[in-house]
């Protein structure tokens, strides 16, 4: 199947073409989310946090939503913040991507004079993004991002491996795939570290390892209930070691070529691990912030969560789930349980809604309207 | 032959996964996913789709093994047929010992 998307002028390739009106702080969400109401092709991405953030969780700040803005499933930009500074700081650092993009504050304009200036230049990004044309582009184009959730055994068994397929053939064709969770290796944490590339990405990959697991157990409770958690215990995993097992069966077999900070964007093509949190929402939201147009979400239990502009498609292996939650389902491949399909033929199917979902076809996720943005603070503002 | 009612992931593994509710008392099949294999055994407990069935026994504080790693430890004496989860085997992990 020919894959089509939007080249950007950043050179990268998006599937999706959203103009997006993203607030710089919890304060300008209500102005944010009144230019969507007047202009219903925009976008609003609210969220709760940017006020008197500092230091290491303010640089988070800005660049998972830099990230997210600059993300080439977004044609173009509306910003607004409560004060002048930092929403020109926000706005500046999208402008560098080369995207249409402007700014506006609230200060000395109020929501109403700020909410109708904003509605003006969100009209014309949007009548102008409806002119920019899909083109052609290969396999490789992709960035794909990859976690599962509310695993349960089946993942393992079914889901997980049938992203791997996917995983391969994406790394092969020279696109780049994003994986996470952290602390939801532990158990195969050695599978990862053989498979790095060099002994540089190693120590790298083995220095985010141990300080994520460091900070679980310097609050001295066991996490078991929260991780696993109680839906993974429900599906029949007993230990982290073993719902790690089956989360890195999503990974394929290619080396890993890169460690990527949180919302940082990979600097090489192939498999790149982004060291995250392992809580569906707060891990692909900072994967969009990287640059993944699409992502692969296995799911045993049913996990439901979606992303305001990166596409989450979701499979299952679990027959349950397949039937009793059909509408959040991409594809079903319990068949593999019952031995009916083989994983090259799951990999087909998965390869197939993948493109489907690259040429325009709207995931479950993005039906029912989930827009999961959930930014990780890494300690309270001052 | 009966149908499969477990998978298992490799061979050598201690556990395999039900793909459909296990009664008690019951002859069960399950395959091998990487040889093909295939085991029989009568089940020792009610085991619900996507739940472990053990394939060996399995002492007190051994480990268990599935996906060729281990995946924790045992907390009880665990027979061949017998249930498992998180009633007799824990991480080898994050315990957090009382």
């Amino acid at each position: 199947m020919q894959l089509t998307g939007y080249r950007r002028c950043s050179g990268q390739v998006g599937i999706r073409n959203h103009v997006v009106v993203l607030p710089v702080d919890d304060i300008s969400n209500t102005a944010a989310e009144g230019v969507a109401r007047l202009i219903p092709d925009a976008l609003a991405i609210p969220h709760p946090y940017g006020r008197l953030q500092f230091g290491e969780d303010l640089e988070l700040h800005f660049r998972t939503l830099i990230g997210t803005a600059t993300n080439p499933n977004i044609a173009a930009v509306i910003v607004i913040g409560i004060e002048p500074n930092w929403t020109e700081r926000l706005a500046e650092g999208i402008r560098a991507s080369g995207k249409p993009v402007e700014g506006f504050s609230i200060e000395r304009s109020g929501d109403l004079n700020t909410i109708r200036e904003a509605a003006r230049v969100a009209q014309g990004f949007v009548q102008n993004a409806s002119e920019l044309q899909r083109e052609p582009i290969e396999l490789g184009d992709i960035w794909l991002s990859i976690k599962c959730g509310e695993s349960d055994t089946t993942t393992g068994l079914a889901s997980c491996p049938t992203v791997g397929r996917v995983v391969d053939q994406v790394v092969d064709a020279g696109g780049t795939v994003l994986f996470g969770e952290t602390s939801e290796l532990t158990g195969g944490e050695q599978l990862i570290a053989e498979r790095c590339a060099s002994d540089e990405v190693r120590a790298r990959f083995q220095r985010a390892y141990d300080d994520y697991v460091s900070m679980i157990v310097s609050k001295g409770v066991d996490p078991f209930g929260s991780q696993p958690t109680q839906g993974n215990i429900r599906g029949g995993l007993s230990t982290i070691e073993e719902k790690a097992l089956g989360n890195i069966e999503k990974t394929g077999t290619r080396p890993v070529v890169g460690v990527l900070g949180m919302a940082e964007a990979p600097k090489l093509p192939g498999l790149n691990f982004m060291d995250t949190s392992s809580a569906a929402a707060e891990c692909i939201t900072l994967m969009a912030a990287a640059g993944a147009v699409v992502h692969l979400f296995p799911t045993g239990q049913g996990n439901i969560v979606g992303h305001p502009i990166e596409p989450v498609i979701k499979l299952t292996g679990n027959p349950i789930t397949a039937r009793t939650m059909s509408e959040h389902i991409d594809l079903d491949v319990s068949g593999l349980l019952r031995r009916e399909m083989t994983l090259d033929e799951a990999g087909d199917r998965l390869m197939e809604v993948v493109a489907r979902t690259v040429n325009g076809r709207r995931t479950c996720a993005e039906a029912l309207g989930h827009r999961e943005f959930v930014l990780t603070k890494l300690y309270p503002s001052a | 032959m009966a149908m499969h009612k477990f998978l298992i992931h490799n061979k050598g593994d201690d556990v395999g996964v039900a793909t459909e509710d296990i009664r008690r008392g019951e002859e069960v099949t399950g395959v091998y996913m990487d040889t093909e294999g295939t085991i029989s055994l009568v089940a020792r407990g009610d085991i619900p789709l996507s739940h472990k069935i053990a394939v060996n026994d399995i002492p007190v504080g051994g480990a268990v093994t599935e996906y060729r790693v281990k995946i924790g430890l045992a907390t009880q004496q665990i027979a061949a047929g017998d249930y498992v989860h998180v009633h007799n085997i824990r991480s080898a992990r994050w315990s957090f010992d009382k």
